[in-house]
């Protein structure tokens, strides 16, 4: 099976910091790979490599066939990759629905008019804001945000979703309901790259893992094999538990 | 069409009807007074029809000015009135292209200089050329168009330039630049060409501008690249529009009915202040009313929404 996104040797450097180093990895149709490591080890950087906010300085980019290592985010926003932002990132005067309908107007099969109302009613009842579709978003809490984030990033219909720390910052029962929603995106075909330091949410979502550390992969595999690691330890922990 | 805009859309009509009958009324005066507030209300709508919802403050509206002035200058004489209108609108929409293709990157304070040096820039190049290939700073712009029909067109102009931001604001076009305006990061994920977005903008404001500029041309008989490249009109511009409100529609227009007012007061009795009493005006403004009348108007009306609102 040919994967959906491919990224080989890819590198960004700000500076004298490596952020990316040397990466390579691939994603297949309908998993959730992790890609999990410490405080800036490089996990946004990448994702913001595939999703054409930052450029590479070397490297490749594939997502379906495509070489979009040089196209503008817009384009590779129409290609079909969605994405949240680690701090959320809402268009705070405008209301729930128009925030939606910012992702249904311009994709691929762009909507526009009733059909575009309508269907940025489902969005929202998806992410459970049905009854907020006419409030800004300034009004919403925080988790609120993230799931209207969330509903804008799925109006573009993707084929791949980027969540940057999308559960972080949930409670308890939160938690649960936001695990719920991914595994369902998961059934629904999506496939999913997700940034995450919530270790019950990697293990119960995730089919695979990439460990990052300063920039470089240095783990992969199933999720309860990667976290045993002798090496990811060290990277989270320190020597000391390692 | 429903009954609130067949009423909304006749009042408008009485309205424009109403103005196009005001220069058959009253003197020359008056009518000079109608003049300027339509072509500010030209000038700051269009100004806001680009700079509101991507809160891109540009300093460039002097430069299309001057253009659409000195193409009056140059050919008013030689070609048909309405053709040399046609061309100074495609020469002004060219320059926009040009200029926003290679500026629209820029954003924040860097842009607002640019469009500054860019104003400039116009009214200097028309100046070496004006002195060393025409052998003449300035021009008589002798051209058969009266007092009334320069605000005839005006009127229409007035009315061109509220339908097409009407017609944007219900686009995909200005759902686009609205996000731009809040993220233009979100807005490139979204899948927008925030570029070509924006350089629609500006070329559709410029457009405007110019013809405003060639409109206004004939009323001065003599132009020379500093009164038709004075950066007093950019600055004016946007004080209007900042006062009305750049953020909706109708805004500006709230802006450029007092200050016209006050500036046609100002420079009748204190013509050697004119300046002084200008800045502290534009500071006051700014301070005073930072988001325009418009927006307050609106905080208000919400205002009573929200409260009807919360009642289940």
């Amino acid at each position: 099976m040919t994967a959906l996104l491919e990224v080989t040797a890819a590198r960004k450097a700000f500076g004298g910091l490596v952020a990316v180093n040397d990466l390579g990895f691939a994603v297949a149709r309908g998993e959730i790979l992790g890609l999990i490591g410490p405080n800036g080890s490089g996990k946004t950087t990448m994702l913001n490599l595939i999703s054409g906010a930052l450029r590479c300085d070397a490297g490749d980019i594939r997502f379906k066939g495509h070489a979009i290592g040089r196209l503008p985010s817009h384009r590779i926003a129409r290609l079909g990759i969605g994405r949240t932002f680690q701090l959320v990132r809402v268009l705070t005067a405008m209301t729930c629905r128009e925030n939606v309908i910012a992702g249904l107007a311009f994709r691929r099969s762009p909507l526009w008019g009733a059909a575009a109302v309508e269907h940025a009613g489902a969005l929202l009842a998806r992410v459970g804001l049905e009854d907020k579709a006419r409030l800004t978003a300034d009004q919403l809490t925080y988790i609120d945000q993230k799931r209207l984030e969330l509903a804008r990033a799925l109006a573009l219909e993707p084929d791949l979703l980027l969540l940057d720390e999308w559960l972080a910052g949930l409670n308890p029962s939160e938690l649960n309901a936001g695990i719920a929603l991914v595994r369902s995106l998961r059934a629904d075909g999506l496939t999913i790259i997700l940034v995450e330091h919530v270790m019950d949410a990697i293990r119960s979502l995730c089919n695979r893992c990439i460990v990052m550390n300063a920039g470089r992969k240095i783990a992969e595999g199933p999720a309860a094999g990667v976290l045993a690691e002798r090496e990811v330890v060290r990277a989270y922990l320190g020597e000391a538990d390692a | 069409m429903n009954r609130y805009s067949a009423i909304l859309f006749t009042i408008a009509l009485a309205i424009v009807a109403a103005a196009a009958m005001v220069p058959l009324l009253v003197g020359s005066y008056h009518v000079a007074l109608g003049i300027s507030l339509l072509s500010y209300t030209v000038l700051a709508t269009a100004w806001a029809l680009f700079s509101g919802p991507t809160r891109y403050i540009s300093l460039a509206t002097v430069a299309f000015f001057g253009i659409g002035a000195y193409t009056v200058g140059a050919l008013g004489e030689a070609l048909p009135w309405w053709l040399v209108l046609g061309i100074a609108a495609v020469i002004g929409v060219a320059v926009a292209l040009v200029v926003g293709l290679s500026t629209l990157r820029l954003s924040g304070m860097y842009f607002v200089i640019f469009t500054f040096g860019l104003s400039e820039l116009i009214r200097q190049v028309v100046t070496w050329y004006e002195v060393n290939v025409h052998r003449s700073v300035g021009r008589y712009v002798f051209v058969d168009v009266t007092q009334n029909a320069i605000y005839w067109q005006l009127l229409a102009l007035t009315v061109l330039v509220f339908v097409t931001g009407w017609l944007i604001g219900r686009s995909r076009l200005g759902l686009a630049l609205r996000v731009i305006g809040e993220d233009e990061t979100v807005a490139r994920h979204c899948g927008i060409d925030t570029t070509r977005a924006k350089l629609a903008l500006f070329a559709v404001s410029a457009l405007f501008t110019t013809l405003t500029g060639a409109i206004m041309a004939p009323r001065w008989t003599y132009i020379d690249p500093a009164i038709a490249f004075n950066p007093m009109i950019s600055f004016q511009v946007v004080i209007m529009a900042l006062l009305g409100g750049a953020g909706r529609l109708f805004g500006p227009l709230l802006g450029v009915v007092p200050l016209v007012f006050l500036f046609e007061f100002l420079s009748a009795n204190f013509p050697n202040f004119y300046s002084i009493l200008l800045g502290l005006a534009f500071i006051l403004i700014v301070y005073v009313v930072p988001n325009g009348i418009a927006a307050i108007i609106e905080g208000r009306w919400k205002g009573f929404g929200r409260r009807a609102e919360a009642v289940p």
